[in-house]
């Protein structure tokens, strides 16, 4: 059924090498983000960028994992359970993933922003989008959290899955919105990047942690699938255990 | 015990294989090895069950035995946590409007008619014109000994009067399969005799109508001895004793 | 035409219904009211004459949408009442046209306050609008639409999770962001006539047709999610 063994404790050889690799390219990073050249207006503090940027736009990416996972999960649901349980866990993983994702990129995006206009927050284009983005999975997760009193109930997942498909259709909505509001009254526009250009000085910083945080989200992102995908299976046995025990007379 | 199969571990009313259905399976109900938990409350636990069309059958069990929840899994409403389960040959998603649920509480809208509420539903499983839908409401209502004229709204019906409304709300949408939730509870002896008359009549389909499947769950079980061709007793959520047909 | 036929019994109950409790009109209309008043102390129209068309469009709409929230609420827990929600999940009628039905009399319910609220709000904030005034007989029911079809759909699928009047607002409001802008920024575009609305109502045509596409398609899912 899983090819992660039932009662493995022991974490596959791939696993390690793979988590090796990646603190390693994350170590990588970090250097290359200390050691670029110093920017010209704002000194060293141009380098929560390295962090910034790559957070971003993975956290654009995480929410399309969920949304096709909730896919699945609605199109299996009645057609191979298993699997369906399996896509649901993944999509809870891919959300908390992108409510991580977007918290590290909002945080990073203000002390650029403090850095930069010595304010923390305006609501420019890009901040607003992020935050935006950010609500929407949080309020993902709390529908999770409150819906159904039973864990392994479908009812959450059921439920969850069609506001993923609404979050998904909404994302692009809100973006270009967003843009279209804040082209009609500019204001600073907050952490220079994919549109100011970037100074080819400093690409191999940004591709370089570009890569170690698509790493590692990809590793966080597999261990709480992993870690979700346990749980329901200790929900299950411990139903069936509930089931198989005979009950005390009341 | 028998191990369980990996691939029963998440099964969810999947019914069964097009192959068994395909086999003319003559079970208005089947159910196989069904168990229902809520968080660590097992409310139904391993039953398993096979009801054939034109069962008129009565479930006894006390408070708490899972009666209503075996009634509500039937009608599709609830969904098993493991086991599978076939009503009518398909899942009891793929039946609705071929099974009736009559439940403790009314299933009515309070501000309208009895009439007008028979007439909604009537709508909802089986459109017809306004003027045709009103005469098969009006029919029923007499049907349960009510005045299809009456113009007090539903909300203020007494208990018996509501539960008559209800009965004959699931009667207009013309089940093959009719669940009954304790329908005889706040009846004086007189409208419970008449409610069982009733359904008497509906059980006897004509011949070339599809046949007819009544389950109902009372504590009464002497009053609802004359419909109970089958008897089956829970307890604790487990299928203790099936009598008769 | 059948389905058609479904929405338009779902519709005439919804409507019958409240004609014969007047349960949340009578509500909504005081607590827009109220709403209204908190928003001209916190506000001052009088004081700041030049704001006050600037920001007159967001006060209607933060207004209306904290009324809506009321109606959207309610409008279910009739349904919950008496567990009639169980005699529809078990009719073969489509449950789209359930929703239909019922967004289009929230839609109806929510419409007659905003005309009374609009009326009230321009005598409280001595409006008159620069712009093109006939525009606003389309952004109001656009903008009205994206918050009552979602609102509907949200609520129903609030009412399988424990905090169900909370869940609502709380699913709600992140995703109506884009469309509150619209309609925030075409009705203030109108109301100041500074610039065109055009743009922000495309933004909330598209966005009224694929959310209630979405709605539909979904709704069977998690009206019969056990």
């Amino acid at each position: 059924m899983n090819n992660t063994a039932n009662n493995s404790k022991r974490i596959p050889l791939w696993a390690q090498a793979y988590f090796l690799l990646t603190l390693a390219v994350l170590a990588f990073g970090f250097h290359k983000a200390m050691t670029a050249p110093t920017e010209a207006t704002m000194g060293n503090l141009y380098r929560v960028f390295f962090y910034h940027f790559p957070h971003t736009i993975l956290s654009f990416v995480f929410p399309y994992l969920n949304c096709a996972a909730s896919f699945l999960y609605l199109f299996w649901r009645s057609r191979n359970p298993a699997r369906a349980r399996a896509a649901d866990a993944f999509a809870l993983a891919s959300a908390e993933l992108t409510v991580l994702y977007a918290s590290v990129g909002l945080a990073t995006g203000m002390l650029w922003g403090r850095a930069a206009w010595g304010i923390w927050w305006a609501w420019d284009a890009r901040l607003t989008t992020y935050l935006l983005l950010w609500l929407l999975y949080v309020s993902y997760l709390l529908l999770r959290r409150f819906s159904g009193d039973d864990p392994g109930s479908s009812n959450t997942a059921v439920l969850s899955a069609a506001l993923a498909v609404f979050a998904a259709i909404d994302i692009p909505i809100c973006y270009m919105s967003i843009r279209w509001w804040r082209t009609q009254h500019p204001s600073p526009v907050f952490g220079g990047g994919a549109d100011s250009g970037i100074d080819p000085v400093f690409f191999p910083a940004v591709l370089w942690n570009m890569a170690a945080w698509l790493l590692w989200g990809a590793f966080i992102l597999g261990l709480r699938y992993a870690l979700e995908r346990r749980r329901q299976r200790a929900h299950s046995d411990l139903s069936l255990h509930t089931i198989s025990t005979p009950q005390e007379s009341l | 015990m028998q191990p369980w199969l990996p691939q029963r571990l998440y099964t969810r009313n999947v019914g069964f294989d097009s192959q068994t259905v395909a086999d003319k399976n003559p079970a208005a109900v089947q159910l196989d090895r069904v168990s229902l938990l809520f968080g660590s409350f097992v409310a139904l636990r391993e039953v398993t069950l096979t009801l054939s069309a034109g069962a008129s059958v009565v479930l006894l069990g006390e408070n708490g035995a899972g009666k209503s929840t075996l009634l509500r899994l039937i009608s599709g409403v609830a969904s098993p946590s493991f086991g599978s389960i076939s009503v009518l040959g398909d899942t009891p998603r793929n039946r609705r409007g071929r099974i009736a649920l009559m439940g403790h509480a009314s299933q009515l809208y309070d501000e309208l008619t009895a009439l007008e509420n028979l007439a909604f539903f009537a709508s909802l499983h089986n459109p017809a014109p306004a003027a045709v839908l009103r005469d098969r409401a009006e029919q029923a209502l007499r049907e349960v000994a009510l005045d299809p004229a009456n113009p007090r709204r539903v909300g203020e019906y007494s208990q018996g009067m509501k539960q008559r409304t209800a009965l004959a709300r699931v009667l207009l949408t013309e089940p093959s399969l009719l669940l009954l939730d304790e329908p005889f509870s706040n009846l004086d002896m007189a409208s419970a005799q008449s409610m069982i008359a009733r359904m008497q009549q509906w059980l006897a389909a004509a011949p070339n109508q599809a046949p007819r499947t009544l389950i109902l769950t009372t504590h009464q079980a002497e009053l609802a001895r004359p419909l109970a061709r089958t008897t089956i007793t829970l307890n604790a959520g487990q299928l203790v004793s099936q009598e008769g047909a | 035409m059948i389905y058609l036929g479904h929405v338009l019994a779902h519709l005439r109950k919804d409507l019958r219904l409240e004609w014969r409790s007047k349960d949340f009109l009578n509500g909504m209309l005081f607590f827009t009211l109220l709403v209204l008043v908190v928003f001209a102390i916190a506000f001052d129209p009088t004081s700041y004459p030049a704001i006050a068309r600037q920001i007159s469009g967001g006060l209607l709409w933060v207004a209306l949408l904290f009324a809506s929230m009321t109606a959207l609420n309610q409008s279910w827990s009739r349904e919950l009442r008496n567990n009639v929600l169980d005699a529809h999940r078990l009719s073969p009628a489509p449950a789209s046209a359930f929703f239909v039905g019922k967004a289009i009399a929230n839609f109806l319910f929510v419409t007659f306050v905003e005309i009374v609220l609009s009326l009230v709000f321009v005598l409280f904030y001595n409006l008159h609008p620069l712009g093109d005034t006939w525009l606003l007989l389309l952004i109001l029911p656009l903008g009205t639409w994206a918050l009552v079809s979602n609102g509907t759909f949200f609520s129903a699928l609030s009412l399988r999770t424990r905090n169900r009047e909370l869940m609502l607002p709380i699913v709600l409001f992140p995703i109506s962001i884009p469309a509150l802008l619209a309609m925030i920024l075409a009705t203030t575009a109108v109301l100041t006539g500074d610039s065109s609305p055009a743009l922000w109502i495309k933004v909330l045509i598209t966005y009224d047709i694929v959310f209630t596409i979405a709605s539909v398609l979904l709704f069977d899912t998690i009206l019969n999610a056990d």
